[in-house]
């Protein structure tokens, strides 16, 4: 499998700041890839390091095989970027805004098919500045895919977005997906990176610290369930760790979470340990790559 | 809504250059505000200003007088209007400007006037050429009313540079800045997009507006006012475009690394103010004193309205316009390329 994309201990400074901090990434061709973490984790740094609009500090970056220093003019032909925040102009219609970014590339998908594709034909003749929020955030990713590139790039596509407007774009990314090309996306949502992600690396303080599959993440944590609970007096984490079927344990933000394998096993002794404590608060959910963060860095994603 | 297009016009690409011009005419002229200050404002500013300093035939002095054989010496002569009031109403007469001059019987006939209103001083000596004739004159007067040498004949090219000059500071650096602050040029740089043919999309816009600028103003100059253009027409407008060109460089020298629009405005009116002042827009740089005037002649838009003038005024050909037309291309050359070493697109 070739890589669409290789990043070697990529470093970027600004000032003493250190935003990027060795990172090292592989993405394949034809998965959609994610970066999940939480602001500031040097995401969006990362990605525009990746999109040539920025100048690493340090390290390699290789993206379809070729280099910025060298094949720019190539490379600006095969990506398609959706950058965190852009504001086409208010006053060019959703068609005419995509007929000019169509201008620009020797090759690209028609028009019209674009505007089916992420369901704004209705709209083509509105100007930009009367599209609600998650229609502005598909003309952006329309302007991205006028070119039908190989490697797409999504900087938090969807972040402020509605749920509805939010899964009309994952619907966008997944049919991209379907004709075998490559995403790169950011998103400080988890279920996002499940629901889009063949593959997700966690970033935090611009580093990887932790690659797999969303599947083969949670399954890290040691369970698939995460019981929660809090107490009136305290209770040591560590006794709570060695109850049967329990497989991680550590204190929370408003009480101790627990990784658990199965939950009818390890609730009743949990339940007969917490008791005698004054148990105020017991919940149970699956686990998510949420948990998975936490689970890292003791921190919340959206902290 | 629009019909759907067949689809072979859909299918067509047009060229990036001519995508992105379109785009900068279509933002343009959806725009009330900015066509209203491109178009109108300079329309509005010269009816104003041709109005107020408008040629009028010279108006009669009001004299007021106290006595009939008075007013019958005085009304012999035509730039004279005698009014007659008793002592109290003409004195009340010229105290509140109804009357120029009172004039009181004598002997020695005397004059009540403020020495500080030259129309008073007129008065006076009209008055008293009038009651002691002292045979003909012994000069000739002779009226100038050409066409050329009236304010409105001044103004109007000095307009047009100043139109020239906030259109193109404007219309460029100001653009520029918002597009920087929207992170829209981030992300055409992120396309293939030639910066050359994005920069020249402005250009080719400042050269399309200039048709529609000139036209205007002129036509409306010729049509309310009689200014005519005594040179030649091409040479004005290749003046112009000149002009629109330095001033376009400027703007984008001042556009090059501002990070939001109201830094970009401050330094585009710091640019621009001294100019409409010291460039002789509304009067003429010779009011400013000597040491002061080489510096005056450097500056692109005392060049661009001396040019102008030149060719609207004078009929001045190739030859007279030429230092002025040097000076214009060298900002402009020299403006692009300092910009675009330390243009910021990010």
């Amino acid at each position: 499998m070739t890589a669409a994309l290789r990043v070697e201990k990529l470093l970027k400074k600004y000032g003493e700041l250190l935003a990027v901090d060795g990172l090292d990434l592989e993405v394949r061709e034809g998965e959609c890839f994610g970066l999940l973490g939480p602001n500031g984790a040097g995401k969006t740094t990362t990605v525009e390091i990746l999109e040539g609009l920025n100048e690493p500090t340090g390290g390699s970056v290789e993206v379809l095989g070729m280099q910025w220093a060298s094949d720019e003019r190539a490379l600006r032909q095969r990506l398609g970027v959706s950058l965190q925040e852009t504001h086409l102009p208010d006053r060019l219609t959703v068609e005419e805004n995509l007929r000019m970014f169509r201008s620009f590339y020797q090759r690209g998908r028609p028009v019209e098919e674009v505007l089916d594709l992420v369901g704004l034909r209705e709209k083509r003749t509105s100007w930009t500045e009367r599209l609600s929020g998650g229609q502005k955030q598909r003309l952006a990713v329309a302007c991205a895919l006028v070119s039908d590139p190989d490697l797409l790039f999504l900087d938090e596509p969807t972040t402020g977005l509605d749920p509805q407007s939010r899964r009309q774009l994952w619907d966008v990314v997944l049919e991209f997906k379907a004709r075998g090309k490559t995403v790169l996306l950011t998103t400080h949502y988890m279920d996002e990176a499940e629901r889009l992600c063949d593959r997700v690396a966690i970033v935090d303080k611009g580093k990887v610290i932790a690659l797999g599959t969303p599947q083969e993440l949670i399954a890290s944590l040691g369970g698939q369930q995460v019981v929660e609970l809090a107490t009136e007096r305290p209770l040591a984490v560590e006794d709570l760790g060695g109850l049967p079927s329990v497989r991680g344990a550590r204190k929370s933000a408003d009480g101790i979470a627990l990784t658990v394998e199965q939950l009818h096993l390890a609730l009743p002794a949990i339940l007969a340990h917490a008791e005698p404590s004054g148990l105020t608060r017991l919940s149970t959910h699956h686990a998510t790559l949420e948990d998975v963060f936490v689970h890292l860095t003791g921190r919340h994603l959206r902290e | 809504m629009n019909a759907p297009r067949p689809t072979t016009k859909s299918a067509r690409i047009s060229s990036p250059l001519w995508e992105l011009t379109l785009a900068r005419l279509r933002i343009f002229f959806r725009e009330p505000g900015a066509v209203f200050w491109t178009f109108g404002f300079p329309l509005l500013l010269s009816i104003a200003l041709g109005v107020a300093f408008r040629n009028r035939p010279a108006q009669p002095s009001i004299v007021a007088v106290v006595s009939l054989e008075l007013e019958r010496a005085l009304a012999a002569d035509a730039q004279l209007r005698p009014r007659l009031l008793d002592g109290p109403g003409a004195e009340e007469a010229l105290r509140t400007g109804k009357a120029d001059l009172v004039v009181l019987p004598g002997p020695p006939i005397s004059y009540l006037y403020d020495p500080a209103r030259p129309e008073s001083r007129l008065a006076r000596a009209l008055a008293d050429a009038a009651l002691h004739p002292r045979g003909p004159p012994a000069t000739v007067d002779k009226p100038v009313i050409e066409p050329g040498s009236r304010y409105i004949d001044f103004l109007i090219p000095g307009l047009l540079g100043m139109q020239l000059m906030s259109a193109g500071m404007w219309g460029v650096g100001y653009v520029m800045v918002d597009m920087r602050t929207r992170k829209l040029l981030k992300r055409l740089v992120a396309t293939p997009m030639s910066r050359a043919q994005f920069l020249w999309s402005f250009v080719v816009m400042r050269a399309l507006f200039l048709l529609l600028e000139l036209p205007v103003l002129l036509g409306f100059a010729y049509l309310v006012f009689q200014v005519g253009v005594a040179g030649s027409i091409l040479l004005l407008l290749a003046v112009s475009l000149l002009g629109a060109l330095a001033f376009a460089g400027l703007g984008l020298l001042v556009a090059s690394r501002a990070q939001n629009t109201q830094t970009v405005s401050g330094l585009i009116n710091l640019v621009m103010l001294p100019m409409f002042v010291t460039s002789g827009v509304f009067f003429s740089t010779a009011r400013f004193p000597d040491g002061v005037q080489p510096l005056l002649r450097v500056l692109p838009l005392t060049a661009l309205n001396d040019a102008l003038r030149a060719v609207m005024i004078d009929g001045g050909g190739l030859r007279a316009v030429a230092p002025q037309c040097a000076l214009l291309a060298g900002t402009a050359a020299i403006t692009f390329v300092a910009a675009l070493r330390v243009f910021r697109w990010r």
